[in-house]
């Protein structure tokens, strides 16, 4: 159990877009940080500690960015650490950050960060490399090879359609249209996803999250800041993370220890992050999910990993829209990573959109009675995952 | 992305990075490539928990024990997972190619290479053709250079 308690006590999010092209990195970094520590009520002086959420940076094309972004969110004179465990970065900070406070070493720490995928051209190029030089990257694994083949594998394990992904996008996309910060958004149609170009079978263009900018910021506090500077937080009241082989081959067969077409891994960091918060039943007790979802195909296997639904299952539900805003649980109000997807700090905003509406600041968006919210993050050959559930009482 | 519209913003100041490697590979790799070299697809086996990995590694992250034998893979095994890819990523194959995780007669987990020799003209319809459970054979290319693409997959003649 934590030492201090820990609550979100402020949020910044900039617009995510392809290309911003009106501000450097470091000034879009900055810009999170100052809408975060304003959304607060705080200075940067009374930052104790930051932690830098930053995923590859062949993307953006700087090596090592946090060095550059120090200057630019007040790091100055203050500990700072780096945490990168790819597209789970974002919630890997998270859980950096709230360990800091938990632990009592820090009263208040800003985690922040941005990222610019499409500064390159070549992002699936940069994506090859993460895999092993000898005996994978010669195989074209990229984000969306890697996933299409769990898809593939899923697909055949529980008689999905593409159909039944399309109508996550649709919806994701439906959602969008309330976020003034989404990327992608509007009214589609099942047949547009189904006609949109093939990529790597069973994914169409549609199925697939975009290459965004932007950048994101929470600041997280211990109960007596907390107290003294902000009346509707949103707690930290579970966190869970774990990590899984490079090989996805070990993942795959009899002789598998988690499923990889069934995010297994996930089912180990809700029980954990469950246990922390008090959730033994997560579809009563949790309005809200922001789920790490770049791909159509990635939201089911996550729901069921973490007992919203028996396996096989969340396709049925989806179809027949309990997973609409405001419906048994409202999936991805943001319109989640379909929509948007910088990747460094996808897992902060994946927190940061369900603090929002905890703490009923989530705009058109927002849902009535948010009394729990989960967010989760995946990275690496879908190998790093974590989980993090927000409430608006302590536990 | 649209790369003409990029390079026309006059707030855009273009850069590239040209970085070159030498990886070392190690013992383990370096037996499992002197093998693909004979034609042989060598595996580690941990006599401890009775399994068998490729690739092959020189510690066994079940048993945590470091792997004490070899063993020769079965030149054919089941698709446990497959794509076909029909868009060209930057610096990656010409489109359509087909990839799927095999799992080799005699191996607990599978690896991943090309199918080959498959029309794919009709992804829907080749797609079919792979599903997870579906036998495939290795097949060696002729003069093996010691490298991961010395072999790879394909359906069983029809």
């Amino acid at each position: 159990m934590p030492k201090n308690r820990v609550a979100v006590i402020g949020v910044g999010e900039t617009p995510f877009r392809a290309h911003v092209t009106d501000k450097t990195y470091v000034e879009l970094s900055q810009d999170a940080a100052k809408a975060a520590l304003e959304d607060a009520g705080l200075t940067p002086d009374d930052v104790d500690a930051i932690v830098f959420s930053m995923a590859p940076t062949q993307f953006m094309g700087v090596n090592d960015v946090e060095k550059w972004a120090v200057d630019s969110i007040w790091a100055s004179g203050k500990p700072l650490m780096r945490v990168h465990t790819g597209g789970a970065t974002g919630g890997s900070a998270l859980h950096a950050g709230y360990a800091h406070v938990a632990s009592g070493m820090y009263r208040t720490v800003l985690v922040v960060g941005a990222d610019r995928v499409a500064e390159t051209p070549d992002a699936q190029h940069i994506l090859n490399l993460i895999w092993d030089p000898f005996y994978e990257q010669d195989f074209a694994l990229n984000t969306v090879t890697m996933t299409a083949l769990a898809t593939q594998r899923y697909m055949h394990k529980y008689g999905t359609t593409e159909e039944q992904f399309a109508r996550v996008v649709v919806r994701s996309r439906k959602n969008a249209l309330q976020n003034p910060n989404a990327h992608l958004k509007g009214n589609i149609t099942v047949d547009d996803v189904m006609k949109s170009p093939r990529m790597s079978w069973p994914y169409k263009l549609f199925d697939i999250c975009p290459r965004s900018s932007g950048a994101a910021a929470v600041v997280l506090a211990n109960e007596e800041v907390t107290k003294r500077h902000c009346s509707r937080p949103a707690f930290i009241n579970g966190i869970g993370g774990l990590t899984s082989t490079v090989f996805m081959g070990d993942r795959v067969g009899p002789y598998s220890d988690a499923e990889f077409c069934d995010e297994a891994e996930l089912k180990f960091a809700g029980k954990e992050a469950y246990a922390q918060a008090g959730i033994t039943n997560p579809m009563k007790q949790i309005q809200v999910v922001e789920l790490y979802d770049p791909f159509s195909s990635i939201q089911f296997p996550q729901l069921e990993s973490l007992g919203f639904c028996e396996r096989g299952r969340a396709q049925d539900l989806s179809d027949d829209g309990s997973f609409d805003m405001g419906a048994m649980l409202s999936v991805n109000p943001s319109g989640g990573t379909l929509c948007s997807n910088p990747i460094g700090v996808t897992g902060l905003v994946r927190v940061a959109d369900a603090a929002l509406q905890i703490m009923g600041k989530a705009g058109k968006n927002q849902l009535p009675d948010v009394q729990n919210a989960l967010s989760t993050a995946i990275g690496g050959s879908v190998q790093f995952v974590n989980c993090t559930v927000l409430g608006a009482d302590y536990v | 992305m649209p790369k003409q519209e990029v390079m026309n913003n006059a707030n855009i100041i273009t850069g590239e990075w040209h970085v070159r490697y030498n990886y070392s590979i190690g013992k383990v790799a370096g037996k499992f490539f002197e093998g693909l070299k004979h034609k042989k697809i060598l595996a580690t086996h941990c006599s401890k928990c009775g399994l068998s990995f490729l690739p092959p590694r020189a510690y066994c992250e079940r048993s945590f024990e470091p792997f004490d034998q070899w063993v020769e893979a079965g030149l054919e095994g089941v698709i446990e997972a497959a794509t076909i890819v029909s868009v060209q990523f930057e610096n990656l194959p010409r489109p359509p190619y087909a990839i799927a995780y095999v799992r080799l007669d005699g191996v607990s987990t599978a690896l991943i290479n090309f199918v080959r020799g498959m029309d794919l003209s009709n992804v829907e319809h080749a797609a079919q053709r792979l599903n997870p459970g579906t036998r495939v054979r290795v097949e060696f290319i002729d003069n093996p250079q010691g490298r991961i693409t010395d072999f790879h997959y394909v359906l069983p003649a029809a």
